[in-house]
């Protein structure tokens, strides 16, 4: 289970590492002349690649995040590895929801 | 008079150092022992400032002059057996190789027992954990040949005896056990001392258990709870690596995974 954790959060990072640093050139290439909800809106819905884009990013944080939580609440909360297993799991699934609906937002047009 | 002219400059070099040293403290040395067991306090002690002392002999000098009833562990006094390790201003080290002059701090020094193991008596803890998860991280060596057998041979250039000696010279003193922050806050991590030797064993070609072994540094509380800090690094007193070494088993456990153990 160790194991498979740890390993689950090295490849999650190696899939993050380049998609964040997209994401953040993107945010700055963006936004270099102000923009607005409408244009942004306007170049990603229905777009397929944003789309998978940004389903990976959240699939990627989703896994990665919550391992790293699920750490820091054993090794300096003392909270057992049961409980920290089923917070850090609701927590993946909270941030996946959240992710998804955002993408949905983006790409799939208004929620 | 060659000769007698250096031993007069010698001596002159020695006085002027000695008196340097006494005005910086009084040739007075304060120093905070702890007493009695996890409840217990520091009490202060004092020890006359030398030229060349190390804190052994300081701990030593308060046993002998002070306080019969100190409690303290050393066995060989030259850094060989690893016994004599305590936290010296909060650095743990080895007391027999580290100068008075090297860590006191205002004419002061501060001894207590390692961090992360129970305190039995003064300067002396329990390392019985330290050496159970030696165990558990699977440092125990299983041969798989007999005395009729020929010794096997192992070629010193290869790289997994070169891994091996890297690794092999700990002395389990407990130092990087005390320095490593990830055992302060895991019960369960097994420690830099113990996956340090596991990585011995996973590159010692001989050790017949290698399934064992790789599933013992890979379970709770194995290499993958290192957050790779690197203080088990930073403190050991042979200069070892335990931290590349737990990087090894982790790269082992990461192939392991894919089946290219």
């Amino acid at each position: 289970m160790e194991n498979r954790l740890f390993v689950l959060q090295r490849l999650t990072a190696m899939i993050l590492a380049p998609l964040v640093l997209i994401h953040l050139a993107l945010i700055l290439y963006a936004i270099r002349g102000g923009l607005s909800a409408d244009e942004i809106l306007s170049r990603t819905e229905g777009s397929v690649g944003w789309a998978l884009f940004y389903g990976l990013f959240v699939l990627a944080a989703g896994i990665h995040a919550p391992i790293g939580v699920r750490a820091i609440l054993i090794e300096w909360t003392g909270t057992s590895r049961a409980m920290a297993g089923w917070i850090s799991a609701s927590l993946g699934l909270l941030l996946i929801w959240m992710g998804f609906r955002a993408v949905y937002a983006v790409v799939g047009g208004a929620i | 008079m060659i000769l007698a002219q250096i031993l007069t400059i010698h001596k002159h070099h020695r006085m002027f150092r000695k008196g340097a040293t006494a005005k910086m403290s009084n040739g007075e040395l304060t120093v905070k022992i702890w007493r009695g067991d996890e409840n217990g306090s520091f009490a202060d002690y004092s020890a006359p400032l030398r030229e060349n002392q190390t804190v052994l002999d300081v701990v030593t000098h308060v046993q002998r002059t002070q306080e019969p009833a100190l409690a303290y562990r050393f066995a060989c006094r030259v850094g060989v057996c690893g016994s004599c390790a305590m936290t010296v201003n909060g650095v743990p080290r080895w007391t027999c190789r580290t100068h008075v002059n090297k860590v006191a701090e205002g004419g002061e020094i501060t001894i207590e027992p390692l961090r992360n193991l129970p305190r039995i008596k003064d300067l002396v803890t329990d390392m019985t954990p330290f050496f159970e998860k030696w165990e558990k991280a699977g440092g125990r060596f299983k041969g798989s040949k007999t005395r009729a057998d020929e010794p096997a041979r192992i070629d010193v250039e290869s790289r997994k005896r070169r891994n091996a000696d890297a690794a092999i010279e700990c002395i389990n003193c407990a130092v990087c056990y005390a320095a490593c922050d990830v055992v302060a806050w895991n019960k369960d991590y097994l420690g830099p001392a113990a996956l340090n030797r596991a990585w011995s064993l996973v590159n010692d070609e001989r050790h017949a258990d290698q399934a064992g072994l790789r599933q013992a540094v890979s379970q709770e509380g194995g290499c993958t709870s290192c957050h790779s800090q690197g203080n088990c690094m930073t403190h050991c007193p042979v200069g070892l690596s335990p931290t590349q070494s737990i990087a090894g088993l982790k790269r082992q456990s990461l192939l392991d995974f894919f089946g290219k153990g």
